[in-house]
């Protein structure tokens, strides 16, 4: 049955891959068994709790809901490509020093989401963080410090963005 | 103990230990491991809620010599989960108790043939007549468990209620009720097993107990405790969901790897989560309460009663809890409490953040208010008026010896919510507005570590070693399931031992490795556990410096350096403490009287709330929660629990709703079980009062469970604040809100024809 599964290109964290998969398997399972991407998680299977959530060509998707046909050809961000050269992510940073983070099975969506916010709105303000992260459930923190992650990794953006204008100066 | 010195790494808000693995989506849950030749395992429940098992059939459209199939016929050992009594099967075997009762299980290679595969078994029953709340199982008929229906009774008396109703100025009655309430923690239960006649069993879960799956384990497959090995994986939530039940799943994906030959993986996807798992115990509580002409507690006349569900898992400690708690943190010289926890034909409830507290606070800080509204008193008052202060004694006739600082707490969260002026604002605002406000209070209390006798029986080991490769480990079964265990361990045994935190690590909570520090339950790993490690990491350096010619003062690399060489002297580099109960505790569990705990924590919460009364949705504007829980390891993680149990608390009273039909949870999907999410939540003040306690770890006492007693009754009293309509039940949502705003329009405002 395998050899009649299309073949699938999909570019993951700016890697490009190439996957033989019913194009009805979910993009969760296939970034999870696939790939061995496994940074993204499953709460719920039907898209209310964003655990899954990944960035998809720029949208915040959740991947429980994305048959992976659809996501041929697409460039997908998750988890796992936050950090780069084994530096934390700012919103990582943020979330250790904050405690945005308890059990950390929402984390990586949540990351996601939050990335997703602030690429959009590098500085959001609590009632848009709020609705940003409306699709992603913690069931831990009551969310108060993933706020206060938030608002602490857009100020640091805001420093370093600061920074970058002087040394450009 | 050590409750006054200043420290270094206790106290101080170091980073989670686990925090860059679950950041960097690398830490490693249950669904993230594969064993090699894995099969995946499934369960076929039963569709009724009780009956006899009259015949399974095996559609033929599937090829079954490609599946492992288990029934009750294939357990080796004994049949029965072990908890405090044996009753739960393992696997029904001719009978079933409940809804999604485990009948049979399966196995294949490939996870997707197993929906249809379960969907193919065939089972018919012969239907017994079930019941399904507490008052169809007090008719006692039928009975479905034991003689009475009856899992457990408790009779807790304090001088002479009977005697006080004649001279009571003021006698105040009412009748509370809490719903089921599930914990939605964000991986669902999950086991990977393995079996071979040699090794014996390993196990890797999602779980909080890694020695309550142990000792089932070894029932279930008749094996010896070296045969058997639990570890726990990274774990995604648990709020006392994964305390008993893991023990079922684990037996299972065991049973079906025994039948196999392969390692087997069961995760649960999120509706047989829902349906199969354990929830919070409903309740009813009813109060029967004399006061004097000054407001004060004169007697109380408290009976309590739960559903337990089918069988008896946890019922009888959430009960003994639930009754604990039942009488406020008030003085009373006359007490009685009747409390029964009853069987029905529901998926057995279980351990819930707060294990019976928050049901029967519920209801004794929701009476508060009406006794104040009864007698024209302010609810803070009435309560200040009958506060415990140090030497008084509790309904138990604990005496309280530590200190109680309930005033001051109250005193900072009115002060801090500015309580008094901004219901005086409301009071002015609300008859003109279609959205009235209001504020509430609550004040608790919540018993650290296991009820009574029980921190004796368990008798807890813990320790710290120092292994070759220069890594210092925390040797405990406590889990870490986001709460915190990790970091706050480790924090302790840095600071007594006197290295940094970095160089502390857990040791993995495998009972192939750690001893048996007890379960990860009732608020007791930062006190109870927390000052084993203490006493071990002191206990540590005292060995180093008597037999390894350790120095007073010591670098790091002096330690490590007297570490090879005790390694060298006596083998292993090893501190263990076993659990001392503190001096004078006495519990009678016959008269149920003594030291209930070894200590309490303490908290007043303060929640603003409005309800738009066009759309009767109730919504919490604010939240203010002050507590006195002992020395604060970590400022950032305390925090962060009380943030954490408020909203489950304010979902438990305003959202959570478990819809149950003929025993089954019909809504068993995040899309109509509904959890506060970030638009919900209000922002929380949390502050904390800290008094070390002695005998806690850096004088710790416990915190996780805390915060969950309060919400619900805080954001009621509220809600009658704001629209003068007493809610005598939980949750409460804008249906129930209009049927009663609607009743109280139609009085006042009479339709004219």
């Amino acid at each position: 049955m395998s050899e009649c599964w299309p073949t699938i290109r999909i570019t993951v964290n700016g890697q490009c891959h190439v996957v033989h998969a019913p194009p009805m398997k979910r993009l969760l399972d296939v970034l999870r068994e696939d790939l061995h991407l496994t940074g993204t998680k499953e709460g719920c299977g039907e898209g209310e709790c964003g655990s899954c959530s990944v960035r998809m060509n720029g949208e915040l998707v959740n991947s429980c809901l994305v048959p992976v046909l659809q996501a041929e050809g697409a460039s997908i961000e998750t988890v796992e490509g936050l950090a780069q050269n084994g530096e934390l992510h700012l919103l990582q940073q943020a979330f250790l020093k904050c405690g945005g983070a308890q059990c950390g099975i929402c984390t990586p969506g949540m990351l996601m989401a939050a990335t997703h916010l602030l690429a959009h709105n590098p500085h959001p303000d609590i009632a848009e963080i709020r609705e940003g992260l409306a699709g992603n459930l913690c069931r831990c923190t009551g969310f108060m410090r993933i706020f206060e992650s938030v608002i602490a990794a857009a100020a640091e953006s805001g420093t370093a963005e600061e920074e970058r204008a002087a040394d450009a100066r | 103990m050590s409750t006054s010195e200043t420290t270094r790494i206790v106290g101080a808000s170091v980073t989670r230990k686990e925090g860059v693995d679950k950041l960097l989506g690398r830490a490693r849950y249950v669904d993230d491991i594969e064993r090699e030749g894995m099969w995946h395992g499934a369960t076929v429940r039963s569709s009724i809620p009780r009956g006899f098992i009259r015949s399974i059939g095996f559609d033929r459209r599937i090829d079954w010599s490609q599946f492992a199939v288990v029934s009750a016929a294939d357990i080796p050992g004994d049949n029965h989960i072990q908890l405090i009594v044996s009753d739960q099967p393992c696997l029904a075997d001719g009978m079933v108790n409940h809804r999604e009762e485990a009948i049979l299980l399966l196995a294949h290679p490939d996870k997707h043939k197993l929906r249809d595969a379960v969907e193919s078994v065939h089972i018919e029953y012969e239907p017994l007549p079930a019941v399904f709340s507490i008052e169809e199982s007090e008719r006692q008929n039928p009975i479905v468990w034991g003689a009475d229906n009856v899992f457990k009774t408790f009779l807790l008396e304090k001088g002479d209620v009977d005697s006080a109703w004649a001279s009571a100025a003021h006698i105040v009655e009412g009748e509370y009720r809490t719903g089921a309430q599930e914990h939605l923690y964000i991986e669902n239960n999950g086991v990977i097993a393995e079996y071979s006649a040699e090794r014996g069993v390993t196990v890797w879960g999602s779980l909080q107990c890694p020695f309550y799956v142990h000792k089932s384990l070894l029932a279930i497959f008749d094996l010896p405790a070296e045969k058997v090995r639990v570890i726990q994986t990274e774990t995604g939530g648990a709020f006392g969901g994964k305390e008993d039940y893991p023990s079922l799943l684990a037996a299972h994906a065991t049973l079906l790897a025994m039948k196999s030959g392969h390692p087997v993986k069961m995760i649960y996807d999120r509706m047989e989560d829902l349906a199969a798992t354990t929830k919070r115990h409903p309740s009813r509580v009813r109060h029967r309460t004399a006061l004097d002409s000054e407001g004060k507690l004169l007697a109380m006349d408290i009976e309590i009663a739960t559903d337990g569900g089918a069988y008896s898992t946890l019922s009888s400690t959430v009960l003994s809890r639930a009754t604990l708690h039942s009488p406020g943190p008030y003085v009373c010289p006359n007490v009685r409490i009747r409390s029964r926890s009853w069987a029905t034909n529901a998926v057995p409830y279980g351990a819930f953040r707060g294990f019976g507290a928050p049901q029967t606070i519920f209801a004794v800080e929701r009476h508060m208010d009406e006794i104040a509204a009864s007698l024209g008193i302010d609810p803070t008052e009435l309560r200040r008026r009958n506060f415990l202060h140090d030497g008084d004694t509790t309904a138990t006739e604990q005496v309280m010896r530590e200190p109680v600082i309930l005033d001051q707490l109250l005193d900072r969260a009115l002060a801090e919510s500015n309580y008094h002026a901004k219901r005086a604002q409301f009071a002015g605002e609300n008859p003109a507005g279609a959205v009235k406000r209001g504020m509430g209070v609550a004040a608790f209390y919540h018993g650290s570590g296991f009820t009574g006798s029980g921190e004796r029986y368990l008798n807890s080991l813990a320790g710290v070693d120092v292994t070759p490769k220069g890594e210092v480990r925390v040797l405990v079964s406590s889990t870490e399931f986001g709460q915190g265990t990790n970091t706050v361990l480790t924090q302790i045994a840095a600071e007594a031992i006197g290295l940094d935190y970095s160089d502390v690590i857990m040791a993995p909570a495998d009972t192939g490795i750690v001893p048996n520090s007890g379960p990860t339950v009732a608020s007791r790993t930062a006190m109870v556990v927390g000052q084993l490690i203490e006493r071990a990491g002191r206990q540590l350096v005292g060995l180093l410096r008597e037999h390894a010619g350790l120095d007073e003062h010591f670098t790091r690399a002096e330690f490590f350096a007297a570490s090879e060489r005790y390694r060298a002297a006596k083998g292993e580099v090893v501190s263990l403490c076993r659990y001392e109960p503190p001096p004078g505790i006495f519990w009678d569990d016959q008269k149920y009287r003594g030291e209930a705990y070894p200590a309490f924590a303490w908290s007043v919460q303060v929640a603003q709330v409005a309800v738009d009364t066009v759309t009767c949705s109730a919504e919490v504007e604010e939240f203010w929660s002050v507590q006195e829980a002992g020395r604060v390891i970590n400022p950032v993680l305390a925090a962060g629990q009380i943030e954490g149990g408020i909203a489950q608390g304010i979902g438990y009273a305003l959202y959570e709703k478990v819809l149950l039909q003929n025993g089954q949870m019909i809504n068993n999907q995040m899309t109509n079980y509904i959890m506060p999410t970030a638009e919900d939540v209000p922002p929380i003040h949390v502050h904390f009062v800290e008094i070390p306690f002695q005998h806690g770890g850096y004088g710790a006492k416990g915190v996780g469970e805390l915060p969950h007693d309060g919400p619900a009754p805080a954001i009621l009293n509220a809600i009658r604040d704001a629209t003068g309509v007493s809610f005598h039940s939980i949750p409460l949502l804008p249906e129930d809100l209009f049927a009663a705003l609607a009743a109280r329009q139609a009085i006042e405002e009479p339709a004219t024809v």
